[in-house]
């Protein structure tokens, strides 16, 4: 088991005659994934590495019953392509795009709203189920089947998790990652609930970083649902306040969202917080009584 | 991005959003001739830097004297302006905002952001106007209302009277009530058509004579959005930035300038706030953030270098890069070219890890260059601080034996 993504998920690569898309298209088809379509306006015919081009989303739908996307649309075009696969029935969107301007987002969000969707991302690396399939940016051969699901507000800062976990024999079931900007449409709390619930995993990482509340909303989560060691790091403790630390969504405002309180917060909640990212592997092992 | 306060009032009033009359001015001479135009029995001179708390640090003087207003102007122009919020060097004030006094009856507050949690728009609204919003959210959070806007249909009549009725305008001032409901619709047409990411009017007061006026305004911007207002793009002002942030963003670089002496250049927003955080717990700051993004080149090197070795503070730097798709050995080649190129004479310590590493290490240490390798994180961070703390030492003693 694992969560959101497995061997079977039918991927449609939204943008994918464009150079990321493409080059990350092939990257997933070679790691396993059952990449099935790919979707660009007015290419329709077009093949990439034996992937058929559709002119919709719709029109992949139809021909390929794929049922996840993965968008690499420029930003002032990427909210549409979201909605566009939300309404030819796509249920799982994973959006990699950064830079798309918040308003849109609002708006987006606030579309899906009661679909049978789900969003993750936009600004993220990706979704990964360890040996089985790859839906995103990050580079595959860090990952192994294993017993830790992860979940990240960011990108490298995952791999070097992962990398630990992998190093350290641990191996990972699903790994997440929700994405740097201030609205988006998957948070930890979602994630957390699904790992939960998933028997393979037995142990979660969570790398957070500074901005906003949702870390500490997944804190109070944690405390009432999850049951599963869950460990974290909370990237920022050297962030300046006012400042945006590269993602948009790293912003420590009107004093709040800074690293401490957010780590005293999870600590509370009985999470093991690493102070230091090199000890995240380490902290798991321990956790599991390993 | 920031704005300054006169372009924000600029912004208020092509949205219908009452603002006091008034303009920017950059010498005496323009505010002589620019007072006597408006006349008025009170003038306000306000110095415009991107930075609050200027009436304390005496950037806003206020005047019944039409005759006075050139000398106020004088006494400001070219002032450096120390304020809780500039850090104390302080900026230096380029332009004045001049404008006509109200008579002040009550002072509220008003906000409208994005409330992350819900990814609505969000309205705050208090009856402490002219304090600090995060005070009165911390002493009286019985004061603030919040009033999510719903997207999808966007500002309605009962979203204004919720928040107006709310902070009790009715009991303070009925005539106003109307024209603040129709104010707070502008507002939020300003915020979503210029794709805003905060407005905020503190104080928003009602006059004397029973009127609404913006008699503060600050506006900020989403970046992603920016592409789509040149207008706005216009009101950037490069003197209110770090001149180091400039350039990193010509480059396409990520930075942020911080107080610390080990300058850091890493590949990602996480992990770059990460091994900021990691050189503190080995013991000492970092000097700044700096993320060269997932396609780290020879050239997003070398500019890197230059930007990190122009900040005096930096006595040493440490590259941390995790390949994913960049490989490591391309990276390896772009640090070797880009030292070539960068005089670099503080200690420098790479670590590489991910796709490559071994062969990234290899040609590191093959090149002849004067650095360190590492694979571990928190290995790479003890050394990078041991070496800088005795680079700094060998300085200091160097400095003492030349004189």
């Amino acid at each position: 088991m694992s969560i959101l993504v497995n061997k079977n998920t039918r991927v449609v690569v939204q943008g994918i005659t464009g150079k990321e898309g493409s080059f990350h298209a092939t990257q997933c088809k070679a790691y396993g994934t059952k990449v099935v379509a790919g979707v660009t306006p007015g290419k329709a015919g077009q093949e990439v590495e034996g992937i058929p081009v559709f002119n919709t989303v719709r029109d992949a739908v139809k021909k390929t019953e794929c049922d996840t996307s993965l968008i690499f649309v420029p930003p002032p075009f990427a909210a549409d392509a979201i909605l566009e696969a939300a309404d030819a029935g796509i249920t799982l969107i994973i959006c990699i795009t950064e830079g798309i301007p918040v308003n849109d987002m609002v708006r987006a969000k606030r579309a899906l709203r009661g679909r049978d969707t789900r969003l993750i991302g936009p600004n993220c690396p990706g979704v990964i189920t360890a040996d089985e399939c790859k839906i995103g940016i990050m580079p595959g051969f860090i990952h192994k089947k294993g017993r830790v699901g992860v979940v990240s507000r960011s990108g490298t800062l995952t791999y070097e998790a992962v990398n630990q976990l992998t190093n350290l024999g641990l191996g990972e079931t699903t790994c997440v990652g929700i994405g740097g900007d201030p609205v988006n449409g998957t948070n930890f709390v979602d994630v957390l609930a699904l790992f939960e619930k998933d028997p393979e995993t037995e142990a979660i990482v969570m790398i957070g970083e500074i901005g906003g509340d949702a870390e500490e909303k997944a804190a109070d989560f944690i405390k009432q649902h999850v049951r599963k060691p869950v460990v974290s790091f909370i990237a920022g403790i050297t962030a300046p306040p006012g400042r945006r630390m590269g993602h948009a969504g790293a912003i420590i405002s009107g004093g709040k969202g800074t690293a401490s309180e957010k780590m005293k917060t999870l600590e509370a909640a009985g999470v093991r917080v690493c102070k230091n990212p090199a000890e995240i592997g380490a902290t798991v092992q321990a956790a599991l009584g390993l | 991005m920031n704005i300054h306060e006169f372009q924000a009032k600029s912004l208020f009033a092509q949205f219908g959003v009452p603002v006091p009359r008034g303009k920017e001015i950059k010498n005496p001479k323009a505010a002589a001739k620019w007072a006597a135009q408006l006349n008025s029995p009170v003038y306000v001179v306000k110095a415009q830097i991107h930075a609050g708390g200027r009436g304390k640090a005496g950037g806003v003087k206020i005047t019944k004297n039409q005759a006075e207003v050139p000398g106020l102007a004088q006494e400001l122009i070219g002032k450096k302006l120390v304020t809780h919020q500039t850090g104390p060097k302080g900026r230096k004030v380029r332009r004045l905002l001049i404008e006509e006094g109200a008579g002040i009856a009550k002072e509220l507050y008003l906000s409208l952001l994005v409330d992350r949690d819900s990814g609505w728009p969000v309205f705050i609204a208090s009856t402490e106007g002219g304090m600090e919003i995060e005070e009165v959210a911390a002493h009286t959070p019985e004061k603030i209302i919040k009033e999510l806007i719903d997207p999808a249909v966007g500002f309605q009549g009962y979203n204004g009277r919720n928040i107006a009725f709310g902070i009790g305008l009715n009991s303070m001032e009925p005539a106003v009530l109307n024209p603040f409901v129709q104010m707070l619709g502008n507002l939020y047409r300003l915020f979503m058509d210029k794709n805003a990411a905060m407005v905020e009017i503190n104080p928003l007061v009602i006059t004397t004579d029973k009127k609404l006026i913006a008699l503060d305004g600050k506006v900020s911007f989403d970046d992603n959005g920016l592409f789509k207002h040149a207008d706005v793009q216009a009101m950037r002002d490069l003197h209110e930035e770090e001149p180091l942030e400039i350039e990193a963003t010509a480059n396409n670089l990520n930075y942020v300038k911080l107080d610390g002496n080990i300058g850091c250049m890493v590949n990602g927003a996480g992990l770059a706030m990460a091994t900021m955080d990691v050189i503190k717990l080995a013991g000492s700051e970092p000097a700044n953030f700096l993320d060269v993004g997932g396609g780290a080149t020879k050239e997003t090197v070398a500019a890197g270098f230059r930007i990190l070795l122009k900040d005096k503070n930096v006595k040493g730097i440490f590259i941390n890069i995790f390949g994913g798709i960049v490989r490591c050995e391309r990276i390896a080649h772009g640090v070797i070219e880009a030292a070539k190129e960068v005089q670099i004479d503080v200690p420098l310590v790479v670590r590489l890890q991910g796709t490559n590493a071994e062969e990234g290490r290899k040609l590191l240490k093959e090149s002849g260059l004067k650095l360190d390798v590492a694979n571990d994180l928190w290995e790479a961070a003890l050394k990078i601080v041991a070496m800088t703390g005795k680079a700094r030492k060998k300085r200091a003693a160097a400095g003492e034996a030349g004189h």
